[in-house]
């Protein structure tokens, strides 16, 4: 496998008949997109698997069953509630994803948004922007999510909510930092000598100059939002039983640490995949986005 | 109204530019003045922080929020000092255009050339983008970039410095403005190239009746491109007058001193540069009299009293300067004729 992945010439057979130039020609080329996007798809899939098939219902609970081996009939074993390992793997998946893309799908808009505004307008504006960001970022997330529950009720919309106004502030203030040193590029300069103004500036120069940065980030905000979620679930605050879900599997296993280790094994395996797929897959992003990195073959 | 055959494009009176600094308030820039008529052309010399490049940015309306604009500029009549952004954005690119210093920084690295040079065109003029790519690529082909109907979807890094800064030129023409800005369009590039470069903007100037400001520190760059030349020193403007009446009779201590500051060919080995002695004012704290006075090998104590007056010594040849009876006497730094 890594001997496979070092030899940059042994493309799949699939890219041999795409050309380099296009987009996926030389997507298909690069080793940790195609990683990172077969990884990602792999939890994807399973997500819409689970929505269609599981081995066992993923809610059924058998006590009579409880914390089996992998067998034939249970291919990773069952849970302390008799539960199938796999049906919760898959069903889990589910929630994950909502929860990090909706998250992140906030935090990005919100604090893209703020960024680019507080770094177009700068003076008063962009100390109003960085000042709220500043307090948001103060207030434990944590707090945040427990205050929001305490109004909405505990559940997967309240956390991802509360997980999703978490995220803005980061982004805010990375967007403003990062948009701030395009704006201090000559091309911007250049582009408004040629008569272009603050929106279309921000839209056509800042944005795309900040995008690979703010795609790997996204990849990171996803990772955390998926932690955070298992977090949120171990304080009751999370998805709700019976709905599964990656985080709360988790943190069910750590009760039985020394009786049964593997079953913190396997959602903590599944993170690991869908963290790593997201940041391989968000590093080729960036890579294939950027024409200056664009390799020519 | 005035003839628009003899009016001026642009004239520019009695313009301040105060900006804030981290020290304080500047006075980056006091008293210019200056008219140009369309076709014309001139040359702002100086040394870095006297003043040109906050000039050409106040002509262009890109100093930052924070600078006080005094005075007046106009193009062709209409007053163009704190005109509000949006108003002047139709103008930016359309009317005015603007050629950078540094070529390898004034392009967008995410776009490909084709689509900034054709940018303004589908701003300003409206056209389709296949009329703007169309055009694009013929600006590319006049300013001599190679091949340019392929290259016109290459991306700025696969260029050399030389080329962007055609790419850059074919940008600002994109439109063909009125008056075309270029603040040190070569001091980035090979000196073979610089010759190339200059060459292309004056025949493109000449081509197209364009009148050109051009910003240099380079004394002869200035001698061999323009047709009127501004000196500038502490943000005023110390002589202005025709290129080769200035050159022929200097008559500011400091257009002398800038002229024997330069290297000399086939001057003997060891001989060194000569300079002007001590250091440019510091534009937040300028002295009261003339900026230059600290430097001036002439001064005397009237010198330090006030600004001194704008002298007349020569057809449209005037020195900011109370002892020009002893500086041009003294004829230092004349061309031989």
């Amino acid at each position: 496998m890594s001997a496979q992945l070092s030899t940059p010439d042994d493309a799949p057979v699939a890219t041999r008949f795409l050309p380099a130039r296009t987009f996926w020609g030389r997507a298909l080329r690069h080793r940790s997109f195609v990683l990172g996007g077969a990884l990602s798809l792999l939890v994807v899939a399973s997500a819409l698997l689970s929505l269609v098939w599981t081995p066992w219902p993923p809610a059924e609970i058998d006590i009579a069953s409880k914390l089996q081996p992998p067998s034939a009939a249970h291919w990773l074993g069952t849970d302390s509630f008799g539960r199938d390992i796999v049906s919760l793997l898959l069903a889990g998946a589910r929630s994950t994803i909502l929860v990090g893309i909706i998250a992140v799908s906030i935090g990005l808009s919100f604090g893209v948004c703020l960024g680019l505004i507080a770094s177009a307008k700068r003076g008063w504006t962009e100390e109003i922007i960085m000042r709220f960001s500043d307090f948001t970022f103060a207030f434990p997330a944590v707090l945040s999510a427990i205050m929001l529950a305490a109004v909405a009720g505990p559940g997967m919309v309240t956390s991802i909510i509360a997980i999703g106004i978490f995220q803005i502030p980061t982004l805010t203030r990375l967007t403003r930092g990062s948009a701030n040193a395009i704006w201090a590029r000559e091309f911007v300069l250049a582009a408004r000598a040629s008569g272009k103004g603050a929106f279309r500036i921000t839209v056509e120069h800042v944005l795309p100059n900040i995008l690979s940065i703010l795609i790997v980030q996204a990849t990171i905000q996803f990772a955390l939002a998926i932690l955070a979620e298992a977090a949120l679930s171990y304080l009751g605050l999370g998805t709700q039983p019976p709905q599964p879900s990656w985080g709360r599997m988790l943190n069910d296993a750590q009760t039985l640490l020394f009786q049964s280790p593997t079953l913190a094994v396997y959602p903590g395996a599944a993170i690991a995949i869908a963290v790593l797929g997201l940041n391989l897959l968000g590093d080729g992003l960036r890579d294939l986005l950027d024409p200056r990195l664009a390799r020519e073959r | 109204m005035a003839d628009p055959a003899t009016m001026p494009l642009i004239e520019v009176d009695n313009l301040g530019v105060r900006l804030n600094t981290s020290r304080g308030p500047a006075q980056a820039v006091r008293d210019v003045s200056f008219a140009l008529k369309r076709g014309e052309t001139l040359g702002l010399v100086g040394e870095s922080g006297c003043g040109k490049s906050v000039t050409a940015l106040s002509l262009m309306g890109l100093l930052p929020d924070s600078a006080i604009v005094t005075g007046s500029v106009r193009l062709d009549g209409r007053q163009l000092a704190r005109l509000p952004d949006a108003d002047y954005c139709k103008l930016r690119g359309n009317r005015i255009s603007m050629i950078f210093q540094e070529p390898m920084t004034a392009l967008n690295p995410m776009h490909t050339i084709g689509h900034q040079v054709a940018e303004p065109l589908r701003r300003h003029k409206k056209y389709s983008a296949a009329q703007a790519r169309r055009e694009a690529i013929a600006l590319l082909d006049r300013v001599g970039l190679p091949d340019p109907a392929r290259r016109v979807d290459a991306y700025p890094h696969q260029f050399s410095g030389g080329q962007r800064q055609r790419v850059t030129i074919a940008m600002a023409l994109a439109c063909e403005p009125d008056l075309l800005i270029a603040d040190e369009p070569t001091t980035a590039l090979d000196v073979t190239i610089q010759g190339q470069i200059l060459d292309l903007i004056a025949d493109l100037v000449e081509e197209r009746g364009m009148s050109m400001i051009l910003i240099s520190h380079d004394l002869g760059v200035i001698a061999e491109n323009v047709q009127r030349m501004m000196v500038m020193y502490g943000g005023t403007v110390v002589e202005s007058g025709p290129t080769d009446e200035v050159f022929r009779r200097m008559g500011h201590p400091y257009t002398q001193g800038l002229f024997r500051a330069r290297p000399k060919l086939g001057a003997r080995k060891g001989t060194r540069l000569k300079t002007i002695s001590g250091t440019v004012p510091e534009l937040a704290d300028l002295p009261m009299g003339c900026t230059f006075a600290d430097r001036c090998p002439l001064v005397i104590d009237e010198c330090r009293t006030a600004l001194p007056p704008m002298v007349d010594v020569g057809p449209g040849h005037v020195v900011r300067c109370i002892r020009t009876d002893v500086s041009m006497a003294a004829n230092v730094g004349a061309l031989p004729a």
